[in-house]
C-alpha cells in the first residue's frame, strides 16, 4: 500500500486505445446530433445547431409510437422476468434434485445463444402455435433473455440467504407474507433492482430478436435502423440515439452501483 | 396432574426411504432442561424441528402443554428456536433482530425497544442495540440469538447445538450461563447436542437417540451409571461392553454388560481380588496420559478393555502383564439377547 504501482506503458496505451474504441463512436453520435449537415455524416461537421432537438420534438410524430412501444415492451418484459426469474431462482436455490444444474444451465442458455437463433426459433414456434405477431410476441421474445439477467442476479443472493433466515423469521411468529416482506425482499431487493434495470436496458435496445418476433410495428431500435437509409433529417436519428444512450446508461450505472454495494455488505456479513 | 411441556406420542418422520424419527414417545416436563443426545443422523435434530414446527410428523402426534400441535406452522407455536448458526438477520441491527418477534406481534416501537434492551441486558449485551450481527463475535451472536428467542417469552426454548460453534473456554462459560438463565426464567429448555459431556453436565434429563429411536431417557446419573443398551453404554462415556460369554465367566450373565473404565483398578502382582470383586489378567497394548488419569488399553481374553487409572498409580510399560480388577456390581447388565 506504500505507493500505487504504475502499469507498464504498453498496457496503458492498450487500455486507452480500448476505451477510445468503445467510447469515441458514442461521442460521434452525440456530435452528429448537433451538426448542420442533414444528408450525410460529414466530419468535421460544417456547423453546430440545436434545431434537430426541436424538430424531433415537434415535427416528427413518427418517433413517438416506436419510442412508446419500446418503453412498453421493456417494462412488461422486465416485470415478467422479475416474477418468473425470481421464482425460478428461489426454487432452484433451495431444492435439491437430480438434474438441478442442468435446469440451471437451461435458464441461462438463452443469453449465450445468438439472438438470431432465439429469433428464428421463436418465430417458427409462434407460427406453429398460430400466434399473430404483436406487442406480446415481442415481449415474449425479450423475456427469454430478460429472465436470465434477473435469474442470475437473484440466485446468487438466494444462495447467500440460506433457508435458516426464513425459518428464523417463521419461528419468531412471521407468516409467509411477513417473512417475504421483512426478510426475503430486503435480502434480495437490490439484486432484483439491478437485474430488473439490466433487463430493461437489454430489452430497450434489442434489434435481432425483435426483428423476428415483431409484426408491423417497430420498436425504437428498428425505427432508427430504417431511418439510417433515408436521407432526410438524419441528425434527428442522432437526437433519438442520445436519448437512448441516456435512458439506458442511467439504469445500467445504477445497477452497477447497487450490486457493488450488495457485494460489499454480503462480504462483511460473513 | 399438569400436562407435559412437550409430549411425543409415537412420532415418526420419514425422508424418502429414511426413517429419521421412528416411533418416538417422550414426555418433557415443564421447567426441565432437557438434552437430546445422539450421533449425527440419529434423529435428534429432526425431533427438535418437529417441536418447532419446521417438520410435521408422518405418524403420531406432538403436544405442547397439552395442546395438539398437528399441522400448526412454526409461527403459530409459542416455541422459539436458537439456531445452530444463529440465523441473525444481516440487514438488521442487533436491536431490530431482538425486537423482530415483538414487531411481528404488532407491539409499538417504544415498548418493543425497551423489551429488547431488557433481553439484551439479560444476556449481558447491554448497549449493543445499534450494532450489526457482522460486527459481533461468535459468542456475542449466540447471545443475541438467545435474546431474540427469549424476548418472546416462549413456553419452550429450543436450542440446536447451542455450544457447537464456540471454543472450549467460551463453551464452559456458556454452559454455566445457560443453566443459570434457565433456572432463573423457569422456561422449559430443550437442546440438541452430540457431545455427551455437554448433555450430562447441563441437563436435568437426557434422551439418547440412535437411528431415529430413543435408546434411553433418564437423569445424567441414570444414563451414565445404568446404561440400558450397548449403544448407550458405548456412546455415553465410552464404557467397555463385554460379550455374554466373557461376562458369564466373570459371574455376570451370560448377558452383555457395561463396565466403566474408571471402575477398574490395577492389582499388584500376586495380590488377590477383594471379596465381591473379579479380576482379569491382560497385556498392556497402549497407554495414553490424559492429565488426571491414564487410559490403558489392555488385551485380555481376546478383547480389548479400557481402564482409566489415576495417573502415576502404576509403572506403565507397554507389553507388560497387568492384573485388572473391579467390583462385580460395576458390571451393568444390558438389554438385548445374549
Amino acid at each position: 500500500m506504500s505507493s500505487d504501482p504504475k502499469a507498464p506503458l504498453g498496457l496503458r496505451i492498450a487500455a486507452t486505445g480500448g476505451l477510445l474504441l468503445l467510447h469515441l463512436p458514442l461521442l460521434l453520435i452525440v456530435v452528429y446530433a448537433f451538426t448542420t449537415e442533414e444528408k450525410s455524416f460529414q466530419f468535421p461537421p460544417p456547423g453546430f445547431t440545436t434545431k434537430w432537438f426541436g424538430i424531433a420534438w415537434s415535427e416528427r410524430p413518427d418517433i413517438w409510437p416506436p419510442l412508446f412501444l419500446s418503453l412498453k415492451v421493456a417494462a412488461i418484459a422486465t416485470c415478467l422476468a422479475l416474477v418468473l426469474g425470481t421464482f425460478a431462482a428461489a426454487g432452484l436455490s433451495r431444492a435439491r434434485f437430480f438434474g438441478r444444474e442442468t435446469v440451471s444451465l437451461l435458464f441461462v442458455l438463452p443469453i449465450a445463444l445468438p439472438g438470431i437463433i432465439t429469433g428464428i426459433s421463436l418465430r417458427s414456434a409462434f407460427d406453429i402455435m398460430g400466434l399473430d405477431f404483436s406487442t406480446w410476441t415481442i415481449v415474449l421474445g425479450h423475456a427469454t433473455f430478460c429472465i436470465v439477467v434477473v435469474y442470475n442476479n437473484a440466485i446468487a443472493r438466494f444462495r447467500r440467504l440460506g433457508g435458516n433466515l426464513i425459518e428464523a423469521s417463521m419461528d419468531l411468529g412471521a407468516n409467509g407474507l411477513q417473512t417475504l416482506y421483512y426478510v426475503v425482499l430486503p435480502q434480495i431487493g437490490t439484486a432484483l433492482l439491478a437485474g430488473g434495470m439490466l433487463a430493461f436496458a437489454l430489452s430497450f435496445d434489442e434489434v435481432i430478436v425483435t426483428t423476428f418476433t415483431a409484426g408491423q410495428q417497430s420498436t425504437l431500435p428498428i425505427w432508427m435502423l430504417s431511418e439510417l437509409i433515408r436521407p432526410r433529417q438524419r441528425p434527428v436519428t442522432n437526437v433519438v440515439a442520445v436519448f437512448v444512450i441516456v435512458t439506458t446508461m442511467v439504469p445500467i450505472l445504477l445497477a452497477y452501483y447497487l450490486t457493488r454495494e450488495g457485494e460489499h455488505t454480503g462480504g462483511s456479513s460473513k | 396432574m399438569t400436562s407435559p411441556a412437550v409430549r411425543f406420542q409415537n412420532v415418526s418422520r420419514r425422508f424418502g426411504e429414511v426413517k429419521a424419527v421412528d416411533g418416538v414417545s417422550l414426555d418433557i416436563a415443564p421447567g426441565e432442561l432437557f438434552a437430546m443426545l445422539g450421533p449425527l443422523g440419529s434423529g435428534k435434530t429432526t425431533c427438535l424441528r418437529l417441536i418447532a414446527g419446521f417438520e410435521q410428523p408422518d405418524e403420531g402426534h406432538i403436544e405442547i402443554f397439552g395442546a395438539r400441535a398437528d399441522g400448526l406452522p412454526p409461527y403459530k407455536r409459542n416455541v422459539n428456536t436458537v439456531f445452530q448458526d444463529y440465523a441473525l438477520f444481516p440487514h438488521m441491527t442487533v436491536g431490530e433482530n431482538v425486537a423482530y418477534g415483538l414487531m411481528i406481534k404488532g407491539m409499538g416501537r417504544a415498548e418493543r425497544e425497551s423489551k429488547a434492551a431488557e433481553a439484551l441486558a439479560m444476556v449481558k449485551l447491554k448497549g449493543f442495540e445499534a450494532r450489526r450481527a457482522a460486527q459481533l463475535s461468535g459468542g456475542q451472536r449466540q447471545r443475541v440469538a438467545l435474546a431474540r428467542a427469549l424476548v418472546n417469552n416462549p413456553k419452550v426454548l429450543l436450542l440446536d447445538e447451542p455450544l457447537g460453534a464456540l471454543d472450549l473456554k467460551l463453551r464452559e462459560q456458556m454452559q454455566e450461563e445457560l443453566r443459570a438463565l434457565q433456572k432463573g426464567l423457569g422456561i422449559t429448555f430443550v437442546f440438541v447436542t452430540h457431545d455427551q459431556g455437554e448433555a450430562l453436565s447441563m441437563a436435568n434429563r437426557v434422551a439418547i437417540f440412535n437411528e431415529g429411536r430413543i435408546q434411553q431417557v433418564g437423569t445424567p446419573t441414570d444414563v451414565y451409571e445404568r446404561p440400558r443398551t450397548r449403544f448407550v453404554a458405548d456412546f455415553v462415556g465410552s464404557a467397555n461392553v463385554l460379550a455374554p460369554d466373557l461376562a458369564g465367566r466373570l459371574g455376570a450373565g451370560p448377558r452383555w454388560v457395561s463396565l466403566r473404565p474408571e471402575k477398574i483398578t490395577l492389582l499388584a502382582d500376586g495380590q488377590g481380588a477383594p471379596e465381591g470383586w473379579v479380576s482379569l489378567d491382560g497385556r498392556l497394548a497402549s497407554a495414553s496420559y490424559q492429565g488426571s488419569v491414564t487410559r490403558l488399553a489392555v488385551d485380555a481374553e481376546g478383547v480389548r478393555i479400557t481402564a482409566a487409572v489415576p495417573a502415576g498409580s502404576a509403572p506403565i510399560v507397554t507389553g507388560s502383564t497387568l492384573r485388572l480388577a473391579w467390583p462385580k456390581a460395576a458390571m451393568v447388565l444390558l438389554e438385548g439377547e445374549p
